[in-house]
């Protein structure tokens, strides 16, 4: 099962980079195999008969909820580099939070989400950990700064992670 | 279209021209990382976004470039952080850090 997530993801990205044609659909095949052989012990995800489910999910629940993140995050940041007094805009810190959700990708997503979103930046994961930079600490305790910043991510990837 | 595409250029350029300015005016190394991982994320969307407005044969291409630019970028980032929290002098003006917790202290450091 192992083998054919590797080659399923291989030969998907071969074909969005390279078009579809007879030639192409055969080399990408040989080639994704081929990496597929060597690749296929360093990997350790997996797909079943819900993946196409989960995906729909990540795809109309999460990556809407993602982009305006991002937006507003990019707003944020545009607000404090172009106000005359920057200083006053920071309360720098690094802040640990703990999250429930279970499995590498699933952390990995939620570490990417929260360095993308307003003024947090993911900077290591021991455990169910994340440590997270942030430009201006709001919560006094850890569990005011975790309803800040992963709550509202937490909830919709519980839901395509379980 | 081709309008909505150089629309959609200029945002992305912008948002490169916000990031810059953010490394060049931000006070200290995390903040400033900060500022280049947001703005340059944003801004290489809106701008393949915009080449995909004038060239809608190469869209599937442009969101796999997305796609590998969206999970790329926070972790070199992160790495980034990670690796000047263990071998620069901290910035003098943070209020809380919970890092020290998970790398004991600066004399575990690399330096």
């Amino acid at each position: 099962m192992k083998y054919v997530a590797t080659f399923l993801v291989l030969f998907v990205s071969y074909i969005a980079l390279a078009g579809i044609n007879v030639q192409e659909l055969l080399l990408g095949a040989i080639v994704s195999a081929i990496l597929t052989v060597i690749l296929a012990k360093h990997v350790n995800y997996t797909i079943d008969y819900r993946f196409p489910v989960k995906l729909l999910v990540f795809i109309f629940a999460y990556l809407p909820l993602f982009v305006w993140q991002l937006v507003l995050s990019n707003l944020a940041v545009a607000r404090i580099v172009l106000s005359p007094r920057i200083k006053k805009h920071l309360n720098p810190g690094f802040v640990k939070i703990s999250t429930d959700l279970k499995g590498d990708f699933a952390k990995l997503t939620l570490a990417n989400s929260i360095t993308l979103t307003p003024g947090t930046l993911s900077v290591d994961i021991d455990g169910n950990d994340i440590y997270i930079h942030t430009v201006y600490i709001k919560g006094e305790t850890p569990e005011e700064n975790r309803k800040n910043i992963s709550a509202k991510f937490e909830k919709v990837l519980g839901v395509v992670f379980k | 279209m081709e309008i909505a595409s150089y629309i959609f250029m200029t945002i992305g350029g912008l948002f490169y021209l916000l990031g810059g300015l953010g490394i060049l005016r931000m006070p200290d190394t995390f903040n400033r990382i900060q500022a280049g991982t947001k703005a340059t994320t944003l801004g290489a969307f809106t701008l393949l976004i915009g080449i995909g407005f004038n060239n809608p044969e190469w869209f599937p291409k442009l969101l796999l470039i997305i796609v590998f630019i969206a999970f790329a970028n926070p972790i070199g980032s992160s790495a980034l952080a990670k690796a000047s929290y263990k071998s620069c002098d901290l910035p003098d003006n943070l209020v809380q850090d919970d890092l020290i917790d998970l790398f004991g202290g600066k004399e575990d450091g690399l330096n």
